[in-house]
């Protein structure tokens, strides 16, 4: 954000403790001394209001970043979100664009129960007028978070509190002040062949651990992190799927109508039906709201011993 | 403006030959400008006031005159092509309202900025579009200003945001206009418009409660026609001074179906706003003719009476038109003559709005994003993909 901040001087931050307090989690630590009250504002608790003028000032002419405190805030904010911001340049017939980026940490955390752990990849990416991202690394995190500062349009960055603090090696290249990772394209980070993972956020650091497990026991798994949920890269996926003949989904998201769910409707849909030797099948949050004890939350969301087990069943072995 | 006018005389005089026109008095004749005692503002948290007396000039006075007939001529004319069917969908007609739109515009530049909400045709025009593409997009067609993309409640224009159909949600978005147009160091300030039912929103008074901590260069205006589709103000405020709910926003309550009373007010609001002295409040207290939208009649929340004594009594093209005649600022020819040009217009507009194709089916997907490479859409089955272009 600093980067983009420099770069250009439309772009501006917003939302609640961003500025003097160096943001609810620290991701805008440093921002308001350097730039200032102007570029970085601090705002009441009024996330509807806050919103509406993020995107009021998007469409006269700035590139505002609207923070979220977390993204279950963003439903008292929804309407302009998607009625104000996402629909209005098809409405307009091109007229009147709306350069926004509306981030901050998503899905589940640790220990904050049923009304902070909401995932919204599945409510967001059913949106048209949206491009919906959801990071899982620290290159990730950087170039789409550049991209989509960059883009004209509306775009929902959804990050993870958890991978806050996940180091991650970067190349030479990820760390230049112009490295952007194109929207709408995902990534295969562990080659395989005999099953496609598919997974976004958090959940790819999963999906990698359950393939070096499955790896002593013969099984190659190929991983292939979504990084955009909408658009969504079918074809990494159905080439992977082609190859592998298999595929899971796993997401943190509750599993009725969420994310998984396209892809299968997708994948009947296009070529690699054809290559599946088993149906495909999703690994999900329990279809529960999130419940606060340690025990019952650590059952409530993926496991690596889910995502095995999960392969092994669509292997049959 | 004024050349049209003069354009349409002189026409009449060459059509004629060598025989006196009707209408031989030359602008010479007619008063140049004239003062006018208007009605004096309710304020909150004013020290002083609009000025209660005004000076109108003979142009300016046919201007607003010209607009406000063609904004009445362009709602009843969609009243017509509503009820033909040729119109569909939401209609929200503005005609009674007139000088809330025209009063605004005399005293912001077009270089400032204005959003309202659905009852927007008025603005749509006050704010540039011409008639035909106002109508061209009520009946869904090509030539309309959004392609006829967004139909009734979503054109658009420069310096306008619409067109919006969420109640109330335009107010945060003028807000963050605003706050762009003080960002921006361009000296230029943000409208926000809404009515007496989505004055009760949360959003607003959380709008009101940030416009006033950044100081933002905005005017909120509430259009206070009394009814909320059928909620009377009675039966949905607590409290229907509407000028006072911004609290420690200034606020003033103008007679909105007076020319001058708003234009004074405005100038009065934008002043403060320039001066850097952050957001004002004015209520504008008009009436609609028509129901909330076609599909309301309008009364069988008020009554037929109603509607009649404010047509007879307070119709602000009457009133400006009785101001100017009386002040000898125009003939009675002269403004029918403005009368026929604005019909021709209208029928004009009305004309191609009907006969314009419709979109072209390849443009269904485009414009889902601004400066986008081009993307597949799918369509309505799994074998249909279907082009989108920005």
């Amino acid at each position: 954000m600093d980067e983009e901040l420099e770069r250009d001087e439309r772009v501006f931050l917003l939302g609640e403790e961003v500025a003097q307090y160096d943001g609810a989690y620290k991701v805008s630590r440093g921002l308001w001394k350097k730039y200032g009250d102007q570029r970085i504002i601090d705002t009441p608790i009024t996330e509807m209001g806050f919103t509406g003028i993020a995107v009021g000032a998007a469409m006269a002419g700035l590139r505002p970043i609207c923070e979220f405190m977390t993204f279950n805030f963003s439903m008292q904010a929804i309407d302009q979100v998607i009625n104000s911001a996402a629909k209005t340049c098809y409405m307009s017939a091109g007229l009147q664009s709306v350069p926004i980026v509306f981030r901050g940490p998503n899905g589940s955390s640790a220990g904050v129960a049923a009304q902070h752990s909401q995932c919204f990849a599945a409510w967001y990416g059913h949106c048209p007028g949206l491009k919906v991202v959801s990071p899982w690394s620290a290159e990730d995190a950087r170039g789409l978070l550049k991209a989509a500062i960059r883009d004209d349009n509306p775009v929902v960055f959804l990050e993870n509190e958890l991978m806050y603090g996940v180091p991650f090696e970067m190349s030479e290249e990820s760390q230049s002040k112009d490295f952007t990772i194109p929207i709408g394209k995902a990534k295969v980070e562990r080659q395989g062949s005999h099953v496609t993972l598919v997974a976004h956020s958090r959940y790819v650091s999963h999906c990698l651990d359950a393939a070096a497990v499955l790896s002593k026991e013969g099984v190659e798994c190929e991983v292939v992190n979504l990084r955009s949920i909408r658009p969504l890269d079918m074809e990494c996926i159905e080439a992977s799927v082609m190859k592998t003949n298999h595929l899971v989904t796993v997401e943190g998201g509750w599993p009725q109508f969420g994310v998984g769910a396209e892809i299968c409707a997708r994948i009947m849909e296009g070529p690699a039906f054809n290559y599946l030797d088993a149906p495909v099948t999703r690994v999900s949050g329990v279809d529960i709201p999130m419940p606060y004890a340690k025990i019952l939350e650590d059952n409530s969301v993926p496991q690596i011993k889910d995502i095995i087990f999960t392969v092994k069943k669509t292997l049959n072995i | 403006m004024l050349t049209n006018i003069s354009t349409v005389l002189r026409t009449c005089v060459q059509r004629n030959g060598t025989a006196a026109v009707a209408s031989a008095r030359t602008y010479t004749d007619f008063t140049p400008q004239a003062t006018f005692e208007i009605k004096k503002c309710d304020t909150h948290k004013l020290d002083t006031a609009p000025a209660t007396e005004v000076v109108m000039t003979r142009e300016e006075g046919l201007q607003y005159y010209r607009t406000m007939q063609t904004m009445r001529r362009m709602e009843l004319k969609a009243d017509q092509l509503y009820k033909q069917k040729i119109i569909r969908g939401f209609c929200h007609l503005y005609d009674g309202q007139e000088a809330c739109a025209v009063g605004i515009e005399a005293s912001i530049n077009l270089s400032d900025h204005l959003i309202t909400a659905y009852r927007a045709h008025g603005y749509t025009f006050t704010r540039g579009a011409t008639v035909r593409q106002i109508m061209a997009e009520l009946t869904g067609r090509r030539g309309g200003i959004a392609k006829g993309k967004g139909g009734s409640m979503h054109m658009y224009a420069k310096n306008f945001y619409g067109g919006n159909g969420i109640v109330g949600a335009q107010v945060p978005l003028g807000a963050g206009i605003a706050l762009a147009c003080k960002y921006q160091g361009k000296n230029e300030l943000s409208v926000s418009l809404y009515g007496d039912g989505a004055a009760n929103q949360g959003q607003i008074f959380e709008t009101y409660n940030m416009a006033a901590l950044w100081k933002l260069p905005a005017i909120f205006i509430c259009e206070n026609n009394k009814y909320a589709m059928g909620m009377s103000v009675e039966r949905s405020a607590a409290s229907t001074d509407y000028y006072k709910r911004g609290d420690y926003i200034p606020g003033l309550r103008v007679d909105g179906m007076d020319v001058l009373c708003v234009r004074e007010a405005t100038k009065f609001a934008a002043d403060h706003c320039r001066a850097g002295k952050g957001p004002m409040l004015m209520e504008l207290q008009t009436y609609r003719y028509h129901g909330h939208s076609m599909s309301d009649p309008g009364v069988s929340y008020r009554t037929r009476d109603e509607v009649q004594e404010v047509r007879s009594k307070s119709d602000p093209i009457s009133l400006l038109k009785d101001r100017m005649l009386s002040n000898n600022m125009a003939s009675v020819e002269e403004l029918k003559e403005i009368d026929v040009s604005v019909r021709k217009e209208i029928e004009d507009a009305a004309q191609y709005a009907t006969t314009d194709p419709e979109p072209p089916l390849e443009e269904l997907c485009n414009h889902i994003f601004h400066n986008d490479a081009p993307l597949d859409v799918r369509g309505t089955n799994a074998w249909s993909k279907l082009k989108s272009t920005s």
